[in-house]
């Protein structure tokens, strides 16, 4: 615990120090650009990309091998990872425009056949004289342990180079996500702009890889932006918190992995993202689960009241038992379920609101659609006093003249 | 050379093209209903199933084995339905949360267990041992009829045995029903047909194929046999007889012809280790499916069709 702690504020070397730093750049890149893909609906995309990367990271390793006699070098890693990933994207892309096989199904098959082929040539390389497999098995599922100095730079440095890409970005990619006619409209190239954040989502990718493993570096751009959701609905805001969320995730998960060396970064990051996705769920004030249903029984309580008002006001008899409850805590009803002369002015007003929100809806429908009174709480929280003020004279001039 | 292929390699031959058949039959119905990454899904879940099993009971015996990945599956498809409902998140991000957390849970769980005493690992869950499920009592072609021998065979044959049959069965009895839900589930609603219960039935032959497989050939073989053979029959013809037969006759050929190539193809160019049959496997699919994309009798379907095509139907 202790070790964990000094780890938490830096004070566990200067190694440990710049994984968890770059860790953390990364997930926030990996957050941020997941947000506009999250919003473009393409999530399932970085699943091609992220197991794609396979055969070109294996190809990288056994040409290094046989040209340099040492295929670990991350650089050439990464850039093979990324042709093949890139391939794998222009396939899937090919699939759904010339042949009728639905999105899904393109994504499946060239992520499935990818991959097998990238473990066919992890077999070769296993078999090779010069392979010493243990650099590569570790993109498989990540592992921060033992990562070189300048492999934590190049990675923290490509991470922050695809974060600034995005923020410059940022104004387009939102006009693509929401509405891609007025974007083509504002002279924003929508084809460009999909093809820059798959590029920044495939780069980032094959960044990430030796950090959390090809099989969950998809997770760092899924769930913390799933995750912002729940605490927002603007879209400028979303990148930030879902940067944020990644960035925390990033930084516990390749601490913790740091403390315990056998421990893979990969799936201690996306446990720590899925933790807070969980609390976000659940308590989130916005749309969390608990904030729901809280919402859910104070809109309950609303109707009963109001319900009740009405039928005191029309001098009906309440026979169900909540709003009995409720009518009674207010002071609105007496025991025996007859009316207080609270409960009458309550109910007489409740009436009034009523046909003031009738006279509205017939003079003003498309305000009326617009505003989201729903008729269980009092007219003046909906409406300004003046309009209020209106509407009664026009009643009581319609009571005049019947 | 022939008493060598019968102990070493016609088990293994075997129990591929039977897993193949089977993911790839009901394939057929995943693809056709935009349900083809259900196939991923079941696959990386059934991990952490595994390896809790494995924990628990100590053993690499099947049984438990095939509870704790039917379990994952279940938790899975409960969590899935519950970050969507609750969490108000899309499908495919939902599902993408839930699968890579489990998988992640997966991986701590198998990095805490003590491999010493059970041989499992992430490679193994990843690419399965299908080159390992030798029969070494049958030492010739004469074994098929000695019983004693028979006796010794690996129980991955008969049980993926058992699940093709079962697999067909499901397709035969429910055909109908299948075919109507998938193709217009608001007729098959109003004719009685009862699509959701149908499908539910589907969902779980996918999960049972899954697991049946997964233990043989590992997690890519599964998923590439969902899809990609039904996806290149799919390119063949517009019957949906028409399309099974095809999609069986590739997963055999993909079985096949992955097998060989990964077993022997090495030795052929002066290699001395064969490949990752699994893996073979799946890359020998993706060419079938790569080659039919371009000469397909029925790949392009109604012209246009395809931008129509992007938004799943739910």
């Amino acid at each position: 615990m202790d070790a964990f702690l000094s780890a938490l504020v830096f004070q566990a070397g200067y190694n440990t120090t710049v994984v968890s730093i770059g860790s953390a750049i990364l997930g926030a890149s990996a957050g941020a650009i997941g947000a506009f893909v999250l919003l473009r609906k393409r999530s399932l995309v970085s699943d091609t990309i992220s197991h794609a990367t396979l055969p070109g990271l294996a190809l990288a390793f056994i040409f290094m091998a046989l040209v340099t006699g040492d295929g670990r070098w991350v650089g050439g890693l990464m850039i093979g990872a990324a042709i093949s990933a890139g391939i794998g994207l222009v396939v899937v892309e090919w699939m759904v425009r010339h042949t009728r096989l639905a999105e899904d199904a393109a994504i499946g098959s060239v992520l499935s056949v990818f991959f097998g082929f990238g473990i066919v040539l992890l077999t070769v390389i296993q078999s090779m004289e010069t392979g010493r497999q243990a650099g590569i098995s570790d993109y498989l599922v990540g592992s921060t342990a033992g990562m070189l100095r300048s492999e934590d730079e190049t990675i923290a440095i490509a991470a922050l180079v695809v974060g600034a890409v995005i923020f410059v970005m940022r104004r387009s990619f939102t006009l693509v996500c929401f509405d891609q006619e007025y974007a083509a409209v504002r002279g924003v190239n929508v084809r460009l702009t999909d093809l820059v954040m798959l590029g920044l989502l495939l780069a980032i990718t094959v960044i990430g890889l030796k950090v959390a493993g090809l099989v969950l570096i998809v997770a760092m751009t899924i769930i913390p932006p799933v995750t912002a959701r729940f605490w927002t609905d603007r879209p400028e805001p979303m990148p930030i918190i879902a940067a944020a969320i990644g960035a925390v995730s990033a930084y516990l998960g390749a601490i913790i992995s740091s403390l315990d060396g056998g421990l893979p970064t990969g799936p201690l990051i996306v446990l720590v993202a899925f933790g807070v996705f969980i609390a976000s769920m659940l308590f989130s004030p916005r749309s969390g689960l608990f904030a729901g249903n809280l919402r859910k029984l104070s809109f309950r309580h609303d109707v009963h009241e109001r319900q009740g008002m009405l039928a005191l006001a029309r001098g009906k008899r309440i026979r169900d038992p909540v709003t009995l409850r409720i009518l009674q805590r207010k002071g609105l009803v007496r025991r025996d379920g007859v009316a207080t002369p609270q409960g009458q002015a309550a109910g007489a007003e409740v009436v009034r609101d009523e046909a003031r929100w009738a006279l509205y809806c017939r003079l003003y429908p498309e305000e009326a659609a617009g505003t989201t009174h729903q008729g269980v709480t009092a007219i003046k929280e909906a409406l300004p006093p003046d309009l209020i003020a209106d509407l009664d004279r026009r009643l009581s001039l319609q009571q005049a003249q019947p | 050379m022939s008493n060598d292929f019968v102990q070493l390699s016609l088990m293994p031959l075997a129990i591929g093209v039977l897993a193949c058949i089977a993911c790839a039959l009901l394939g057929n119905f995943l693809v056709l209903r935009r349900q083809s990454m259900i196939g991923d899904a079941v696959s990386h879940v059934a991990l952490p199933g595994i390896v809790l099993a494995v924990i628990l009971s100590g053993t690499l015996d099947v049984g438990p084995m095939l509870v704790g990945a039917a379990g994952a599956a279940i938790v899975a498809a409960l969590l899935i339905e519950l970050v969507r409902k609750v969490g108000n998140v899309e499908p495919g991000a939902a599902i993408g949360v839930v699968l890579t957390t489990l998988f992640a849970s997966g991986v701590l769980l198998l990095e805490q267990t003590d491999t010493s005493k059970v041989h499992l690992d992430v490679e193994h869950a990843l690419y399965g041992n299908l080159e390992s499920l030798i029969w070494l009592a049958g030492d010739s072609w004469g074994s098929l009829l000695d019983p004693q021998a028979l006796a010794e065979i690996p129980p991955q044959l008969p049980r993926l045995a058992i699940v093709l049959v079962a697999v067909s069965a499901f397709i035969a009895i429910f055909w109908k029903e299948l075919v109507i839900g998938t193709f217009d589930t608001a007729f098959a609603d109003s004719i009685g047909a009862r699509p959701q219960g149908v499908g539910f039935g589907l969902i779980v032959m996918v999960a049972v194929a899954a697991v049946a497989a997964f233990d043989a050939v590992g997690s890519i073989i599964v998923i590439a046999m969902f899809i990609c053979p039904p996806s290149a029959a799919r390119l063949m013809t517009d019957r949906m007889p028409a399309q099974i037969t095809w999609s069986v006759v590739f997963a055999t050929l993909s079985a096949v012809f992955g097998y060989i190539l990964a077993g022997y193809g090495p030795l052929w160019i002066g290699a001395t280790s064969s490949v990752s049959a699994a893996g073979m496997i799946a890359t020998v699919s993706g060419i079938i499916l790569g080659i039919v994309c371009f000469i397909g009798p029925k790949r392009h379907g109604i012209r246009g069709a395809g931008a129509l095509s992007a938004a799943p139907a739910e």
